[in-house]
């Protein structure tokens, strides 16, 4: 990315249909954590529109390896060994280069390692349930874990969350920021979850959900699924009345 | 029909749950020996010019009752208003201060706690100068997408009487919902979610 010129537009205007609303009653805790009142929309500053970089000098070897960067010597986590694969692209279909990815999961049996997570699915020693990692020149990034298990939630008396990793995303402009969820292809708990459905658009709902791409799994190892990203694009600056930089 | 203008939608946000330590600060959460130190603890170092101010509060539900699982992310300009990052092109910043930092909410007192400097002025588009402020990003279980705020300061009344954000705020008796109170060497700003005392927040 050092040698590509760091743009400096406006970001798109964010389709607030496409993303969850902050009330949705069946997922209870949004109830009195939703703001109420219209939020208040300007076109970006410059406070919106840089943002925070990270290098790849700050990854350490197994920050990208959940199934060992948790693990004692010689040991490794249990469950189905998965890669995740995928690219980081603006909405303009650009490959966002430098971009961090960091995820966070339940172990294979459902269980986060977390003083607040009571459920009975035992821990794994060997896993913790956090990665990170830093895109390419073009984009891509991928890693390695385990498939987090399914586990229950206190909202409804039955609610399930369906197998999902969690990950937090910087583009280039602090306006990019996001943080969402991948599911996997295939799983039925995908559309009973009050968490999924407080999305409003099922075309947006599939968009969360990773397909599995058996040219990408390793035989006889680990099989892949493929995450792609998008996050805002940005207009041109050229023909903005004050040319930014000048 | 028309020719396709070929956009991509933005991948829809999801709330960071309860366990967004687990990833995003997970020596808090007592997962040592993945990452050396969590990521954004840390600001500023010796070296670091400005004012140095703590940037402190809690944030509140509609009940009133402090959230102790909250993610509190800020970004803002070093203390002559330029911003670390390479889409500034203004000038270098500060190569002593990173101007981001993040900080979970404390899980016995629900306090957030920022060391960083106090920002000097940015401009706006179309020129004028924006008050000093730091940009706050939110999220926690509960929060579907991330909710944006701004913190500016008591003690800058006149850059904030003429901030073109503040400036654009309807409804005047909200526009102290955005400044923090100075109490020492710190400054105060609590977040209410919803309620009488709701705060700003932003689509921007
Ligand atoms: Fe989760």
């Amino acid at each position: 990315m050092s040698n590509r010129k760091p743009e400096t537009g406006a970001f798109f205007q964010r389709d607030r249909q496409w993303h969850p609303p902050a009330y949705t009653p069946e997922y209870k805790t949004s109830v009195v954590r939703s703001p109420q009142r219209a939020l208040i929309s300007f076109d970006n500053t410059l406070s919106e529109i840089t943002g925070p970089v990270f290098g790849h000098s700050m990854l350490g070897e197994l920050d990208a390896d959940l199934i060992y960067n948790y693990a004692k010597p010689g040991e490794s986590a249990i469950g189905q060994r998965i890669i995740v694969r995928g690219r980081v692209v603006d909405e303009r279909g650009k490959g966002v280069a430098g971009a961090l990815l960091e995820f966070w999961q339940a172990n294979a049996g459902g269980r986060y390692r977390h003083k607040r997570e009571g459920y009975l699915a035992a821990l794994d020693p060997n896993f913790g349930g956090c990665g990170r990692t830093i895109t390419d020149d073009d984009g891509y990034y991928r890693f390695r874990t385990v498939k987090p298990g399914a586990y229950p939630w206190p909202n409804g008396v039955n609610d399930w969350r369906p197998a999902h990793i969690h990950f937090s995303v910087f583009g280039h402009g602090f306006a990019q920021r996001l943080i969402t969820q991948m599911y996997f292809e295939g799983d039925p708990m995908i559309w009973n979850c009050p968490i999924v459905k407080s999305i409003p658009d099922k075309a947006a709902i599939e968009q969360l959900i990773a397909a599995l791409d058996m040219n990408n799994t390793i035989p006889m190892d680990a099989r892949a699924y493929k995450f792609d990203i998008v996050l805002r694009g940005r207009r041109s600056t050229l023909f903005e009345n004050r040319m930014e930089g000048n | 029909m028309v020719q396709q203008l070929g956009y991509l939608k933005e991948t829809p946000s999801q709330t960071a749950g309860p366990y967004v330590h687990i990833g995003c600060t997970p020596n808090f959460c007592e997962i040592t020996g993945v990452y050396e130190n969590d990521l954004g603890i840390s600001m500023v170092n010796d070296k670091t010019l400005g004012e140095r101010i703590t940037l402190r509060g809690r944030v509140f539900d509609g009940t009133g009752t402090p959230l102790r699982d909250a993610l509190l992310e800020i970004w803002q300009a070093d203390s002559k208003g330029l911003y670390n990052s390479p889409s500034e092109l203004r000038g270098t910043a500060d190569p002593n201060f990173t101007g981001w930092g993040r900080c979970p909410t404390d899980m016995e007192t629900a306090e957030y706690r920022f060391e960083t400097v106090k920002p000097g002025q940015v401009p706006f588009k179309d020129g004028r100068m924006m008050a000093p402020h730091v940009t706050v990003w939110i999220v926690a279980r509960g929060i579907n997408i991330g909710l944006q705020t701004r913190v500016y300061f008591d003690d800058e009344k006149e850059a904030n009487d003429k901030d073109p954000i503040l400036q654009r705020i309807e409804h005047r008796n909200r526009v102290p919902t955005l400044i923090a109170k100075r109490d020492g060497s710190s400054y105060v700003f609590d977040i209410y979610l919803q309620g009488d005392k709701e705060t700003i927040f932003f689509d921007v």
